[in-house]
């Protein structure tokens, strides 16, 4: 099946635009995004597992979670939810924290709406970072982090290269 | 030609060349040690990496050696690229988790 992925940016307004359709009902996706046990199940990208310790999804209440590695190294975050409006759209302040919940500030701000048509479900993200600091500061985690997954990758390629 | 980013990171040959010079500058015959393709290949996967505005080139005596080239916007971009790939990588996971609870439910 043919699902809609769109990823932009905006430089200029720190902003990644991400949008992508689901073929399942609306209430089904909004539980996937929502609920602590089906979230764990595919935030994290292979092979890092997302292991949530509190989540309680209400306005000035937060998940506090952890991306953990497969050799156990954990790289705790807290999302802050900021408004809630049903099966229609959320946010919440997303920031890097320590293993005992003191936050990295500043973070990145989360929007996501939901729109459901023909029995599919949209998903539009956007994701502002505040600032330029927190930006370099992402993109130093998020390299390290990425470049740890490319060595995986790397690692696969080798062993399916080798095994011809 | 300029190309974008994502073009060079699309492919996992060239996404493995990368980290193979981010640890150090390579000849091409060195990169292509590592891989089990033709010299020829190496050489395109190159030149787009070189067209992605990614490689620097060093001479030393005769020989040509890569390493990757990274300013500042350029590691935004490939921060982004990454980013990209870890959310559409999330999502195809939710597409699985998504269809089994439809299946359960029925």
């Amino acid at each position: 099946m043919n699902l809609l992925f769109d990823f932009t940016v905006d430089k200029a307004a720190k902003t990644v635009f991400i949008t992508r359709e689901f073929d399942a009902d609306l209430s089904l996706v909004w539980d996937a995004f929502t609920k602590q046990e089906i979230l764990d199940q595919w935030w994290a990208p292979k092979p890092w597992a997302s292991k949530t310790k509190v989540m309680n999804f209400k306005v000035g209440d937060r998940r506090f979670y952890a991306m953990v590695s497969p050799e156990g190294q954990e790289r705790w975050s807290i999302q802050k939810y900021t408004s809630i409006s049903p099966k229609t759209n959320f946010k919440f302040l997303n920031a890097f924290a320590d293993k005992d919940e003191n936050p990295e500030l500043p973070g990145s701000e989360w929007d996501l709406s939901f729109s459901e048509e023909n029995g599919k479900t949209k998903v539009s993200v956007s994701i502002y970072n505040e600032s330029l600091e927190r930006m370099e500061k992402m993109i130093e985690m998020g390299f390290k982090e990425g470049f740890m997954m490319t060595l995986k990758s790397l690692e696969d390629l080798l062993a399916t290269l080798s095994g011809k | 030609m300029r190309r974008d980013i994502f073009q060079a990171i699309a492919d996992p040959t060239r996404r493995a060349i990368l980290v193979l010079i981010a640890v150090q500058a390579m000849t091409p015959n060195a990169i292509a040690e590592h891989f089990d393709i033709t010299r020829q290949s190496i050489s395109k996967h190159l030149r787009i990496l070189s067209e992605c505005d990614l490689l620097a080139q060093k001479h030393e005596g005769r020989e040509i050696f890569y390493e990757l080239k990274i300013d500042k916007m350029e590691e935004i971009d490939i921060w982004l690229a990454q980013f990209r790939k870890i959310m559409e990588e999330r999502f195809q996971q939710l597409d699985q988790v998504l269809y089994t609870l439809k299946n359960k439910k029925k």
